[in-house]
């Protein structure tokens, strides 16, 4: 579904992304891991159109998007929930919802009944404004919205980022029931443990490159994995 | 009582008589080059009267003032949390009224009727004029920019620039200017509406879909640079603009429709009734423009530039539609005042103009349509007023200051505006708790 080859990504001096491979197949949950600064948030901006890449390609359902403008990776179908969630906070939850939809034509209510189904917390505080809201309900929030415009792929920045655990795993439960109505998920996340248990597959990164890629259940037995970053939190 | 000389009191005793000085300075009588120090010396030892009581010199009558301010606001600090709950009580029936929908329809045809009785209420030539040159036109001016500083949340410092290519449009199409009218023809002011329009909306397009990806002060300083070149422009192209004498030959309207024949004459009244069309127009459009797609783009925008590109809106084209939209409301309120008074300077395109409609946007509320008219409506009768009926020792170029001081303590007392708009309202608040992203929009910091 969506195939990164080789793309490099440069902040002036700086090269972020030392040409990078991977690639996500429809219906998965695929992780990125890496400590602090090894690329992950680097990696979600270029595959939203933030920051295009210097060089190599980004494939999307066969069709190339790697110098695509941000705005139009909706249409494609591609959705975004950007890191620190980045609602809009004078808007109600409702009128973030709605805006979600701002490219689709014709009528969304069936789908802001839907998320307001899987989100019942929402439906309750729909009249007030995102900025009120608590950390989890906007994570909720920021999923539902780019939820709202039919993506066929997520990608999810750092979702847990800031939030209680027993939030955490409700984060965790919804982005498990947003792949089994069919959007495949690109997830990036610290959580290295709770992303791996969730997901199907996933990567590591390290500076800027991949170092290696296997198996969610494969990764989590792996002894560089498990020394790095599940460290002695390891349950499984 | 034992501690009346606690700091705080003191603090407020210091306050009330450091913003008495202030006002005793800046009311006082101008320096000079040959008496520098007469405007200190006179604001505080001229003498003065106490609306007419007693005679008594200014710094006695200020030091009065500023007991009385300190008692004020002692008083306050005591009894206004209950004056407030009570004032509140007093009207949240009467607000919540007017939140209905008939109420405000009513409202509105209330203050319609109001607009179109006015020119026979007032019958000063004075005020006919102002209500024309200096309200009506500051009124379009405001909504225009309003789209851009509070829909879409950008800074333009160069507003002028588009009023200024709309008068210099109508001049030139009218066969004002000394350049050739288009295919020779003298066109009637009001093929110059759209041409006018047209051409501000066109060179709004071309600054700002370079400039717009800048973001906050950037945008400010292209603009504010903008607004130079276009004055420079007028004044140096001789040939073109007639130079620093501008024109004075720009006819007036004129319709000429089958058996209907109407010239509007140098009596403002006619005048009047044509902007307030316009006005009214344009208030309706911003208003539904306000509530589109469009509008909640720029809502969007101005509050999170980067969560709206992520669901699928292009900034930059909803950023240049704003500015376009403004400009060519300048341009429209350009085509007005420049066939209207039948001259047009270079001088009078200045960054003070454009600061000045900033300021009634600013005072009225950005974002809110009803905030700018009405802040355009009071602002400028009040500068008209001091103009007009100047109080002793006021200069025409004092009216900076106080518009300056009154900013100042808006800001402090009501940062959203005089009506604020409701989401702005929670944006500035937000704000001031150190969230959202309005100190983004207002500065340019990205989070």
């Amino acid at each position: 579904m969506l195939e990164v080859h080789e793309a490099v990504v440069r902040y002036g001096a700086i090269t972020a992304l030392h040409g990078i491979s991977f690639e996500v197949n429809q219906g998965e949950i695929v992780t990125l891991l890496g400590a602090n600064g090894a690329g992950k948030s680097t990696t979600l901006r270029m595959l939203s159109g933030l920051h295009a890449p210097q060089s190599g390609h980004i494939m999307f359902e066969g069709q190339d998007v790697t110098k695509t403008k941000a705005h139009l990776f909706t249409s494609l179908g591609i959705g975004h929930v950007p890191e620190g969630r980045r609602i809009f906070p004078q808007m109600t939850v409702e009128e973030n919802l709605e805006i979600g939809a701002f490219r689709r034509r014709g009528s969304y209510s069936d789908d802001l009944e839907r998320m307001y189904e899987t989100f019942p917390i929402l439906k309750e505080r729909r009249k007030q404004i995102g900025g009120n809201l608590s950390g989890g309900e906007q994570q909720m929030l920021a999923i539902g919205r780019a939820l709202m415009g039919q993506p066929r792929l997520l990608l999810l920045d750092e979702p847990s980022m800031g939030l209680a655990p027993m939030i955490v795993d409700t984060i965790f439960r919804i982005i498990g029931e947003i792949r089994d109505s069919g959007t495949t998920v690109l997830l990036v996340e610290q959580n290295a443990a709770q992303a791996l248990r969730l997901a199907d597959r996933g990567y590591v990164m390290e500076n800027g490159k991949i170092v290696f890629g296997d198996t969610a259940s494969n990764l989590l037995t792996d002894a560089r994995v498990r020394a790095v970053y599940l460290g002695e939190n390891v349950e499984s | 009582m034992k501690r009346v000389f606690a700091s705080a009191h003191v603090k407020r005793l210091f306050s009330a008589l450091a913003a008495l000085a202030i006002l005793e300075l800046m009311t006082g009588p101008p320096g000079s080059a040959l008496a520098p120090t007469a405007g200190f010396t006179g604001s505080f030892g001229e003498p003065a009267s106490f609306l007419g009581l007693f005679r008594t010199q200014r710094w006695v009558l200020f030091l009065f003032l500023a007991l009385v301010m300190y008692g004020l606001w002692s008083a306050w600090l005591v009894w206004g949390q209950q004056v407030r709950t009570a004032t509140a009580k007093a009207v949240s029936a009467p607000r919540a009224a007017t939140r209905t929908r008939p109420v405000r329809w009513g409202m509105a045809v209330v203050v319609l009727a109001v607009a179109l009785l006015l020119p026979h209420l007032i019958t000063d030539p004075f005020w006919q004029a102002a209500m024309v040159e200096q309200i009506a036109v500051y009124v379009l001016l405001a909504l225009g920019l309003n789209v851009v500083v509070g829909f879409a949340g950008l800074l333009d410092l160069g507003f002028v620039a588009f009023y200024a290519i709309g008068a210099y449009t109508t001049a030139w199409v009218t066969g004002a200017l000394p350049t050739a009218a288009p295919f020779g023809i003298h066109f009637n002011n009001f093929y110059a509406i759209p041409i006018a329009i047209a051409l501000a909306m066109g060179s709004g397009i071309i600054l700002g879909a370079p400039t717009l990806r800048l973001r906050g002060d950037y945008l400010a300083i292209v603009t504010l640079g903008f607004g130079e070149i276009i004055t420079i422009f007028a004044n140096n192209l001789y040939g073109i603009t007639g130079g620093s004498q501008g024109t004075n030959t720009i006819p007036h309207f004129s319709l000429h429709v089958g058996p209907i024949k109407y010239l509007w004459g140098l009596t403002p009244v006619p005048y009047y009734y044509l902007t307030i069309v316009f006005v009214i127009l344009f208030i309706a459009g911003f208003k539904l423009l306000e509530h589109s797609r469009v509008g909640r783009a720029w809502t969007a925008i101005r509050e999170d530039e980067v969560a709206a590109e992520s669901v699928g809106i292009n900034p930059l084209k909803y950023k240049v539609m704003a500015f376009a939209i403004g400009a060519s409301t300048a341009g429209f309120a350009g085509v007005v005042t420049a066939s209207q008074s039948n001259t047009i300077f270079p001088s009078s395109f200045t960054l003070q103009f454009s600061i000045n409609i900033l300021v009634l946007v600013i005072f009225g509320g950005m974002g809110s349509i009803t905030g700018v008219v009405l802040g355009a409506i009071v602002i400028q009768t009040g500068s008209m007023y001091l103009l007009h009926t100047p109080p002793a020792g006021y200069q025409p170029q004092d009216l900076y200051i106080y518009l300056g001081a009154l900013l100042v303590v808006m800001m402090i007392f009501r940062p959203a505006g005089l009506v604020p708009s409701r989401r702005r309202h929670r944006e500035i608040g937000l704000a001031e708790k150190g969230e959202g992203h309005m100190n983004e929009v207002l500065t340019g910091d990205t989070p």
